[in-house]
């Protein structure tokens, strides 16, 4: 993709598709391609996924090994230079983003995006609590609740795209963090307290 | 350390497994139960807390050498990743990353035992599992490997299967398992016959310590006793993998390779799908070694992927020792 006389390359799923093995391998194929062909060049992650294939033969092929790779990909881009930006456009759900946005320099969001881990009616069954509970506590405390505010308050999500979607591209890429800022982010948001606390507690321990 | 009687490395817990597997005396742990560091969250939705969160870190020696240990334990949460969970490997890693000559360690070791991201606190989780990530990815950069060691009867599952493959080298047990999604999640999701999680061979056959060493994605395979680890830990020491594109390149064509072994389509394949991906990768007989099949047991869900055992733990394993680990540990991979 060309933008303000860039090429940018752009790795990313539609239509909510699951990431499986293969769809890993192909996303990770052109982030490869990138780094041996366009050094330097920029990579948004163009986000929208409903998560990991949840298929048997997936599991069997080693579905955690090919999300791996895809991450590793990522990870090495930026540390070659690369730029690497995700932006969640649509959906992005746990197995799905860990490997793609959430390893970029920095994800961001556009304001109608959705991101979980899982619903809450899920969550619900599977943690045994109520839903009127779960409902309850997430109007306050953004750890358990859908939504990408959430993730902004808890620092995973950088910031939303407001306006001018060029405007915001560009402003994204040239403030991208080369570092990991996300429990400091949380931290000063609000939204998570306590991570970037204990992390320095285990560096100051004795 | 007795060499006489074997101890279960499934059926210890994360301080037990730390203070067998290291050099005694060596082990200081960062943040213990006396700092009652534990999740702010739990408290809410009326579930105990644990004061370490689920996880133990520190340093110690390992044959002589210093290293860096996080240990997480599957009886609580079922090693699920939460906010403090997380950012206590985190912090462990980042630790290693930045230590001075004195104190810079010469790997760092996850024990992992992980149903993936806890759901009780899901966000913060999910964030958190890709901040550890990151965080293992820098420790690699900066020349210290990582080694994960898999043999806890809750597995390693979710986002901390892929943490797991991020890392130098992996050991397991036969009777650990490596896995994205777990069983439940499968079946709940496509079907019994998708996935039927109560088959337990089945389940060992696509996610099993055997399975994951035949198709290389555990690099050294076991038996569940704490010595075996040790030894396999100190053994993979010395042995970091490069993580440049070149090794990237490599292991894309490996994966490649992998997808076309085995047909898209299930009425293409006769038989046992593991068996026909084992004969594939060039072990015709390796489907001969029976696979682990432990009793069923009673299970609730409390990770992202994988119900953790009950009280059962303790004993759910001790009817399944098999041969198999010494089995296929005589083979060279091809």
């Amino acid at each position: 993709m060309q933008f303000k006389g860039q090429t940018l390359s752009v790795v990313g799923s539609t239509h909510h598709a699951p990431i499986g093995f293969r769809l890993a391998l192909i996303q990770a194929a052109a982030i490869l391609n990138t780094m041996a062909e366009h050094p330097g060049r920029p990579i948004l992650l163009l986000i929208d996924t409903q998560g990991q294939q949840l298929r048997r033969r997936d599991e069997l092929l080693g579905i955690n090994r090919a999300m791996a790779h895809l991450g590793l990909c990522i990870d090495l881009a930026r540390r070659r230079g690369h730029r690497v930006l995700g932006l969640v456009y649509d959906q992005a759900l746990s197995g799905g983003f860990i490997t793609s946005g959430l390893i970029a320099d920095a994800c961001d969001a556009l304001p109608e995006a959705e991101i979980r881990v899982m619903r809450i009616p899920a969550m619900a069954r599977v943690t045994k609590l109520s839903e009127d509970l779960l409902n309850e506590l997430s109007l306050s405390n953004p750890v358990f609740a859908p939504g990408v505010e959430n993730y902004v308050a808890m620092g995973g999500i950088r910031k939303l795209w407001q306006g001018e979607l060029a405007i915001a591209l560009s402003e994204a890429l040239a403030h991208a963090p080369v570092h990991d800022q996300r429990a400091q982010l949380g931290q000063e948001r609000g939204g998570r307290l306590l991570a970037a606390q204990v992390i320095q507690r285990v560096l100051d321990a004795a | 350390m007795s060499q006489n009687i074997r101890l279960s490395y499934a059926e210890c817990s994360a301080r037990e497994r730390v203070s067998h597997l290291l050099d005694p005396g060596s082990w200081h742990e960062w943040l213990p139960p006396s700092e009652r560091v534990s999740s702010p969250h739990l408290a809410q939705l009326g579930v105990p807390a644990a004061f370490d969160d689920g996880v133990v870190i520190g340093r110690a020696r390992l044959a002589g050498r210093p290293v860096f240990i996080a240990a997480q334990e599957g009886e609580f949460m079922g090693g699920g990743v939460g906010e403090v969970h997380g950012a206590k490997l985190v912090g462990l890693l980042k630790r290693a990353r930045l230590a001075p000559p004195t104190e810079r360690p010469d790997a760092v070791l996850l024990l992992a035992e992980s149903g993936g991201v806890r759901l009780h606190e899901a966000n913060a989780g999910l964030i958190a599992v890709s901040e550890v990530m990151r965080a293992l990815l820098d420790v690699r950069a900066a020349g210290i490997p990582v080694l994960v060691l898999i043999g806890g009867s809750n597995g390693c599952f979710g986002g901390m299967g892929i943490v797991a493959r991020c890392a130098d080298h992996i050991v397991m047990s036969d009777l650990g398992r490596l896995a994205m999604s777990g069983p439940e999640v499968i079946e709940a999701t496509y079907g019994v016959d998708e996935y039927d999680s109560r088959d337990r061979a089945l389940v060992w056959r696509t996610s099993g310590g055997k399975h994951r060493w035949l198709s290389g994605d555990c690099d050294t395979l076991v038996e569940d006793d704490v010595a075996a680890f040790r030894r396999a830990a100190i053994a993979a020491l010395d042995r970091p993998k490069p993580l440049d594109l070149p090794s990237l390149q490599a292991e894309h064509q490996l994966l490649s390779a992998r997808l076309k072994l085995l047909p898209e389509a299930k009425h293409e394949i006769e038989g046992d799908e593991a068996t026909l991906l084992w004969s594939r990768l060039g072990y015709a007989d390796a489907a001969g070694d029976a696979p682990p099949s432990p009793e069923p047991r009673s299970v609730r869900w409390t990770g992202e992927n994988w119900p953790r055992p009950c009280s059962a733990r303790r004993t759910a394993f001790k009817k399944t020792a098999t041969s198999c680990a010494a089995r296929c540990s005589s083979k060279a991979r091809p």
